[in-house]
């Protein structure tokens, strides 16, 4: 249904104008990774990939 | 009293100030998951027609936008959070009864709820015995969001499924390192607001769930 993609459209375009400000302060004011930093999160997402992954291969 | 009292004393109220917001923030959650299922289970069960996840997601929104910052510091803020989850819940309806109705259907689905209470409770027990700050994934996680809902509105108008299934793993990893991100927030006081957390936490949760979902009926079995 067209209309269904067009309404479904304007609520991403929504999404996006309310996440905005939110975006643009986190980008300025987004603090420096410290040594380790980036592991220690990469670390549990990695987790969740692999977690995915065996979940898609039980069902 | 010295100045070492003093900070003591300061440090007891923080770490109590933190310990009530996160009882807080949990509790609410698990209220708000509870409603928020019960309301999915009512809509599974009155078969409304697909555009009413549609309107549910823009009277969420709505809310969100215009009341929740306005109420967020009293007590009507905890109604419009029910509200709020309570639309979400009743606007999952047609996409579950969808799931429900292909052979494997309520298997994808317990699979779908429990994997995402798996990853809730993995990345929020990590975050808050790490006690480790990750503001720093602030500008990456919303960058990352805004991407994938620039690809999304492209995937409204380009019939390209390993698109949606693309879309769908980038917000799982997203929504993940969002769980992460809100979780140290609340514990290194970026957060004070119990009200606002949970909803972060809440539409995390719907999202991984939604997502893992998708993939999950796409990616898994033999139909």
């Amino acid at each position: 249904m067209d209309w269904m993609k067009i309404l479904s459209a304007v609520l991403i375009i929504a999404f996006i104008i309310y996440i905005w400000p939110r975006a643009k302060y986190w980008l300025n004011n987004s603090p420096k990774a410290e040594a380790g930093d980036w592991q220690a999160a990469l670390l549990p997402i990695g987790f969740v990939v692999l977690f995915v992954i065996v979940l898609i291969m039980l069902v | 009293m010295n100045r070492l009292d003093i900070s003591t004393v300061r440090s007891q109220e923080s770490i109590l100030s933190t310990n009530k917001l996160i009882k807080n923030t949990y509790m609410l959650l698990s209220g708000t998951l509870i409603w928020s299922a019960l309301m999915a289970v009512v809509s599974m069960a009155i078969a409304p027609p697909p555009m009413v996840s549609l309107i549910a997601s823009f009277g969420a929104l709505g809310l969100l936008w215009f009341v929740l910052p306005r109420t967020a510091n009293s007590a009507s803020g905890l109604l419009w959070v029910f509200v709020i989850t309570g639309m979400l819940g009743f606007g999952l309806g047609p996409t579950l009864n969808y799931y429900v109705a292909l052979p494997n259907g309520p298997q994808l689905i317990a699979t779908a709820f429990g994997g995402t209470g798996i990853i809730f409770l993995g990345l929020s027990g990590y975050a808050l015995t790490t006690k480790r700050d990750f503001s720093f994934m602030g500008g990456f996680i919303f960058a990352g969001m805004l991407v994938v809902m620039i690809a999304s509105l492209a995937g409204l108008f380009l019939n390209m499924p390993a698109l949606h299934l693309a879309i769908s793993a980038a917000v799982i990893l997203l929504m993940s390192a969002y769980l992460l991100f809100e979780t140290s927030q609340m514990v290194n006081g970026g957060q004070t607001n119990y009200i606002m957390t949970t909803i972060g936490l809440y539409l995390a949760i719907l999202n991984i769930f939604t997502s893992l979902l998708h993939l999950l009926g796409a990616l898994g079995g033999d139909d």
